[in-house]
């Protein structure tokens, strides 16, 4: 895919999920002109865009779905529940056929029959017969005799508009002309080199050339359409069998990029068509047209017969734009869209300059000159707020998530016989890009959950003296340097008896052993529990939530859950704000410091003569009656310089596994940013990152889910303390 | 400027040569009023190398300047018959469609 082709696919969906939320907001409000006309102009972008990286199966699906619109638009046809649920399929099927672009691949069969289809129903609002004008050839298995005649020739034409890369990738037109001519005749050619642009921008390798050819031969359209086997990924092909039904071929050629008049010569030209059978076809629909009274399409006979009506778009397309320009403006929103990658070096050079300025400030202090102190905490306080500008430049809306539920809700709870209404308050709160993104999973499962499990049908419900309409509410707010995300509602809640049941059977938890409520909501989220009675296409095998855990953890957040049965739940995610700073506890070891995350960190003490002496004859000290392994940090990685007369352990611990880590001194609490390590560094075990000091030196952060491995595992080797080869 | 030039291109006319070939064209088609390009010693011709004289001819054209294409060599005669195009390059008149259609129904059909 090259670039104008990707660019087309990212705008595209966001024009789907834009005409999705417009839809969404028709069917619960009614259609108002504001939002029908913001539809059609969605579809009409996509159409337009898709004509340009020459992608027809796109146009052709969009253009019946711009009639309905238009039609809508005009007040023609009043939208309806049930024209709205097409229209939906419309939207999500034009997702399905921008993946095929974003895949490279032409649409299999199965989606041809859904475009059929939809086409089919748009139809239907329309007001048309099934056969209309739309339907390319390519797509049909029969040709069905319908108003406009047959065209009098009996050759075939073919169309060909090869793409520029075709050269490129080392194959050449004039083969496949040539093998065209193993199958039959080639009547006449016409070769259009209408898209070769100035001698300036000519690319000598890149190729310009279409083919207009009248061809006779007894071979099949399977046959004549395999000849193009190799190029149909670089190549626009039409191919019409002989006496091809008059308006579809016109109306076909409308989707080629030259100028119509010059296409209709051609085809006179080449035999493909008579002078009489153009103006029949233009005769038709000159008459079509003023019958409808609309100008929804656009027609040869106008621009053959009447150049004003180029006119007559130009003004539309100018009008539509305005209209874009207004909607826009109250939007209040103007965005550029950056790479993500320029985004990250920014931050990245922000980083350094935080460090350098810290060095420069330490300094500063160091020469006592107070002029220059000034100077230097001016820039330091300059440095800190570009540094907070910069990382807000990854922080996106969650807003954009929690609206993408609206469907969902919508068509689940549809699904489940349920009426559940969402809401959804803290759209503004902002996080980092890649933390929205890695939301997704875990928060649609989530919501799954509370539709499924939580919220009961409406029977069950006003039975209860609730409303038959059940709630689900997301919202978002920061909260002391993290932001949290709850899904609550108003559902059955949780038994808190059946829980504790079901994880005494499974043996997650003792007999005899108490637990506080939290807790004991916070057993849903191991491996394989479920209480559910049925499972459900949805959820109930208990595969999901210690997935949503684990991928909550992998973020640095945590997940807590507050229920109160027949009343409803709460599900709570907590994140950090940024994924890059960690807060850390520093410690010394000889001259060397280390950086231990402090969420790890479970208390420190000073190691007396006493037990130093233990330590150096067993691998472990007797904490408080507890047997703590201990790793010399010193040891571990080798520093020679004599150690203090003090040390300290560090207790630390890991999914519930305590180690000491024997380091000299105790610096301190320490926000910072984490630095990745060279690759030459990551089989080191016991470091994950580092980072840079004020006075410039490098500490090195340690990896204490690797260090705790490390030590029970020479545990159970039995191994006295010697140094390990790191 | 000099009036008529006479040059010939004195390698495989095929994207491997194309860009190179473009460039001495147009910078060729800049010194003169008339060019005589002499394609004898061409032994293959591929789309690009086509395209090449294409648009030196357009060029031509649009400069009101003159290209002549002497002493085909077979594979060029081969190309331009193929895509139909000797007319262009020969003649720059426009051919009434029907004596058109006509002389290339017997061309084609006669392969």
């Amino acid at each position: 895919m090259d670039a104008i082709q990707q660019a087309y696919v990212v705008e595209g969906r966001e024009l789907l999920q834009m005409m999705e939320d417009n839809l969404l907001q028709m069917e619960s409000n009614g259609g108002d002109p504001d939002t029908i006309n913001s539809i059609f102009r969605a579809a009409h972008t996509i159409k337009g865009g898709a004509g340009v990286i020459e992608c027809m199966f796109i146009v052709e699906f969009t253009h019946v779905l711009e009639n309905v619109l238009d039609e809508m638009r005009s007040e023609t046809i009043k939208p309806s529940p049930e024209l709205v649920e097409v229209l939906l399929e419309c939207s999500d099927h034009l997702g399905t056929l921008l993946g095929c672009v974003e895949s490279e691949a032409e649409p299999t069969d199965e989606v041809n029959k859904v475009s059929a289809s939809l086409r089919e129903k748009l139809q239907h609002y329309l007001g048309q017969p099934a056969e209309s004008t739309q339907k390319i050839v390519l797509s049909e298995p029969k040709l069905h005799a319908s108003g406009g005649g047959e065209m009098e020739t009996d050759n075939w034409h073919i169309s060909l508009r090869f793409g520029p890369d075709v050269l490129r990738k080392g194959m050449d037109p004039s083969s496949f002309i040539r093998y065209l001519l193993e199958l039959g005749q080639i009547v006449h050619l016409t070769t259009l080199p209408d898209a070769m642009p100035d001698a300036d921008e000519m690319d000598a390798e890149s190729c310009y050339l279409g083919f207009e050819i009248s061809y006779q031969s007894d071979a099949d359209k399977a046959r004549i359409e395999s000849v193009f086997d190799f190029v149909r990924d670089d190549c626009l092909i039409h191919i019409w069998p002989p006496h091809s039904k008059l308006a579809d071929f016109i109306s076909s050629i409308e989707t080629l990029p030259e100028d119509t008049m010059r296409l209709g010569e051609i085809l006179i030209k080449s035999g493909a068509l008579t002078q009489k059978e153009l103006d029949i076809a233009l005769n038709a629909q000159a008459d079509q047209e003023q019958e409808e009274g609309s100008s929804a399409q656009p027609k040869i006979g106008d621009v053959l017969v009447n150049q004003g009506a180029v006119t007559a778009e130009l003004v539309d397309a100018a009008a539509a734009k305005q209209g874009k320009v207004a909607e826009k403006k109250t939007l209040e929103s103007q965005l550029i869209r950056v790479q993500a990658a320029k985004l990250d070096q920014l931050i990245d050079l922000v980083g350094e300059m935080v460090i350098a300025s810290a060095g420069a400030n330490m300094l500063a202090r160091k020469s006592g000159e107070s002029a220059l102190v000034e100077s230097t905490s001016v820039i330091t306080m300059l440095v800190e707020q570009i540094r907070d500008s910069a990382l807000q430049l990854r922080m996106v809306q969650i807003g954009e998530t929690f609206t993408r539920f609206q469907r969902v809700v919508r068509d689940t709870s549809r699904e489940l016989g349920k009426d559940i209404e969402l809401v959804i308050r803290g759209s503004e709160a902002e996080l980092d890009k890649s933390v929205v993104e890695k939301l997704g999973d875990p928060l649609m499962h989530l919501v799954r959950n509370a539709l499924d499990h939580g919220i009961e049908p409406p029977e069950a419900r006003t039975a209860k003296g609730k409303a038959a309409r059940g709630t689900l509410t997301l919202n978002a707010y920061h909260e002391s340097g993290s932001i949290a995300i709850e899904i609550i509602d108003d559902g059955a809640g949780m038994n808190r008896e059946k829980i504790l049941n079901k994880a005494r059977e499974r043996e997650i938890i003792g007999p005899t052993q108490t637990l506080t409520d939290s807790e004991i909501f916070g057993l849903i989220f191991e491996p394989g529990f479920s209480t559910a009675d049925k499972i459900t296409n949805i959820s109930g095998r208990g595969v999901g939530l210690d997935v949503v855990k684990r991928n909550i953890t992998a973020l640095r957040g945590s997940v807590e859950v507050e229920s109160r049965e027949g009343q409803g739940s709460t599900f709570r995610i907590r994140l950090p704000l940024t994924l890059a700073i960690i807060d850390g506890f520093l410690v010394g070891v000889g001259k060397s410091s280390y950086v231990i995350p402090l969420g790890t960190v479970v208390e420190c003490i000073e190691l007396s003569e006493k037990d130093r002496e233990e330590t150096l004859k067993h691998q472990y000290i007797n904490l408080r009656g507890e047997v703590l392994p201990f790793v010399r940090l010193r040891e571990q990685f080798e520093i020679s310089e004599k150690g203090g007369k003090r040390e300290n352990i560090v207790v630390v611990q890991y999914a519930g596994q305590k180690i000491g880590l024997v380091v000299d001194e105790l610096m301190g609490e320490f926000q910072t940013v984490i630095k990745p390590l060279g690759s030459i560094f990551k089989h080191i075990k016991g470091i994950g990152g580092s980072t840079i000091l004020g006075s410039g030196e490098v500490a090195l952060i340690l990896d204490v889910q690797s260090l705790v491995a490390l030590t029970t595992a020479q545990q159970n080797r039995g191994h006295t303390s010697e140094a390990v080869r790191v | 400027m000099t009036q008529h030039q006479k040059t010939a291109i004195s390698e495989n006319m095929t994207i491997y040569n194309a860009a190179e070939q473009k460039t001495m064209l147009l910078k060729a088609l800049g010194e003169c009023e008339e060019l005589d390009l002499d394609l004898s010693q061409v032994s293959e011709m591929d789309t690009a190398g086509f395209q090449i004289l294409l648009l030196t001819k357009r060029e031509a054209l649009k400069a009101n300047k003159t290209v002549r294409l002497t002493a085909h060599s077979k594979p060029v005669t081969e190309l331009l018959d193929l895509y139909n195009m000797a007319s262009y390059f020969g003649d720059p008149m426009v051919i009434p469609a029907k004596e058109h259609a006509t002389e290339n129904q017997t061309k084609h059909k006669n392969k």
